[in-house]
């Protein structure tokens, strides 16, 4: 049997990098919405699951059971993504906080643009404080999406 | 023969160190055996002094130093007095400029080397490795650090711990420092939450430590080798090694074994731009996952990995699925085929992509 050999999804020097954080859990709406919105702009989805590191732990310290929670969900976003085409360079990242952890982020690596969720039902995304503060930091355009609501 | 090393180290001063080793003193006195004050500091605590007395005391020097004159041990005369064993506090001390060594376990290195015993004592924060863990714990820089290798090259590191509470409980019973000094001490250093983390950290180096030691005494090293697994995960800086290494930490967690990620650099490769992005996420994931980043550079990327496999004790090498070309493989071989048959005895894994499944038409 001679298998189709698919396309792979490449990522050329300067592309579009198209930064998808989040905390705890990930809206499918709003993953849907980013993956659209990165195979439009033909950039590289970056998902990066945010760590709060307590602050009786060193920041160096290992976080296993965070990380546990964190493998799952980015393994399901890439093969969302690499389904839909589109190249992901996923990330944990971790900080005394969400915006803590984005920040360091946002120190290293460059994005054309940030997509973050607002909550839903009054749970999931970013705390309106947080979104407030990714509207003022944010290093590229800045999208916030609000998943719908669920009936 | 050099003597034995045990370093009593706690998550902060008042703790009980200097205590714990003068009544360690007292007893081997007790028992026998001649016993010396090399250094103390017993920094106008009642209780240590009157456990301090009854022990010899090792003059100290008194070393002239602009317009005071600081006291420091007088290593020589210790190891002239040769007691079996010393009583020497705060390894983690500077010495006057004008000692022959800068450092006080310098001086300990030297007592060691006369066949002295010592006991000695050390806080946590002075560990070189965790100066900057502490000092964005605490918001205080220690200026006093010590290299690890003095945890590793002793031969008993004790942990001296007390919780959070009971250390607040001894300052403000004025057991630590004066009143006033405590009421302040209180409300920076000795918060709850500082207090909380360093014991962590202490109690973490410590099991480190314990875990660095234990040595299989039933077991024949064989068989040890057999029951221990090691991941070693090549990476390479580009975005799918993110999902190797995290692919190679879920089989660490269910294998209970340590990881190690090995990066390879050509000798004269200078990365590019989104190269250096990608290795610096991989380093960063490494410290999330508790893994040990290796950065190795050659040419053979093969001889490279046996030698390193060798160095760690790996028992399993996960690699990305290769990126290579039929011809590629035809005229240089394949990089899993080779380290199939350069690593006997090696599991080697490719993680492939999960979601390339649905290229698998049926």
């Amino acid at each position: 049997m001679r298998l189709g050999r698919r396309k792979k999804p490449t990522a050329a020097p300067g592309v579009r990098r198209v930064l998808l954080p989040f905390v705890g859990r990930l809206d499918e709406t709003v993953l849907d919405a980013a993956i659209r919105i990165a195979r439009a702009e033909e950039a590289v989805l970056v998902p990066a699951y945010l760590v709060v590191v307590p602050m009786q732990l060193a920041e160096e310290s290992p976080l296993q059971a965070e990380v546990a929670v964190a493998m799952p969900l980015l393994e399901a976003v890439e093969h969302a993504a690499l389904r839909a085409g589109v190249q992901v360079d996923a990330r944990i990242e971790k900080g005394r906080s969400p915006t803590h952890a984005l920040q360091r982020l946002w120190d290293v690596e460059d994005f054309d643009r940030v997509i973050a969720a607002a909550p839903a039902d009054g749970t999931g995304g970013f705390s309106p404080k947080d979104l407030t503060w990714i509207l003022a930091h944010a290093p590229g355009e800045t999208l916030i999406l609000r998943p719908s609501q669920t009936p | 023969m050099r003597g034995h090393y045990r370093i009593l180290l706690g998550m902060a001063a008042g703790v009980g160190k200097t205590y714990r080793m003068l009544l360690e003193g007292r007893q081997a006195a007790e028992e026998g055996r001649d016993v010396v004050i090399g250094y103390l500091e017993p920094h106008d605590r009642p209780e240590t002094a009157a456990l301090a007395e009854g022990l010899e005391v090792v003059q100290r020097l008194r070393v002239p130093h602009s317009d005071l004159t600081l006291e420091e041990m007088d290593v020589d005369a210790v190891i002239r007095r040769a007691p079996e064993l010393a009583l020497i506090d705060e390894l983690a001390h500077t010495n006057a400029p004008e000692m022959r060594n800068e450092k006080r376990y310098e001086d300990i290195d030297e007592v060691l080397d006369g066949g002295i015993d010592v006991i000695s004592t050390v806080n946590v924060q002075h560990l070189e490795s965790l100066n900057d863990s502490i000092t964005e714990l605490t918001g205080v820089r220690v200026r006093e650090t010590f290299p690890d290798r003095i945890l590793d090259e002793a031969d008993e590191v004790v942990l001296v711990d007390l919780t959070p509470e009971a250390l607040q409980e001894r300052l403000r019973a004025g057991k630590v420092y004066p009143e006033q000094q405590a009421e302040a001490a209180l409300m920076n250093f000795f918060r709850a939450d500082n207090l909380s983390a360093l014991r962590e950290l202490a109690l973490r180096e410590v099991a480190e430590d314990v875990e660095a030691r234990r040595k299989p005494t039933v077991l024949d090293p064989l068989s040890q080798m057999a029951i221990n697994e090691r991941i070693l995960v090549l990476v390479t800086p580009e975005p799918r090694s993110q999902r190797v290494l995290r692919r190679a930490w879920r089989s660490a967690q269910r294998l209970s074994s340590d990881l190690d990620a090995l990066w390879v650099q050509k000798p004269g490769h200078e990365l590019r731009e989104e190269e250096a992005t990608s290795l610096a996420a991989l380093r960063r994931l490494a410290v999330v996952l508790g893994a040990h980043f290796l950065e190795e550079e050659g040419d053979d990327l093969v001889a490279v990995v046996k030698r390193v496999v060798a160095e760690r004790g790996s028992t399993y090498v996960f690699v990305g699925t290769p990126d290579e070309s039929r011809r590629r493989e035809i005229f240089h071989g394949s990089l899993v085929s080779a380290l199939v048959r350069e690593l006997p005895g090696i599991d080697v894994r490719v993680v492939a992509n999960r979601a390339d499944r649905g290229a698998v038409a049926p």
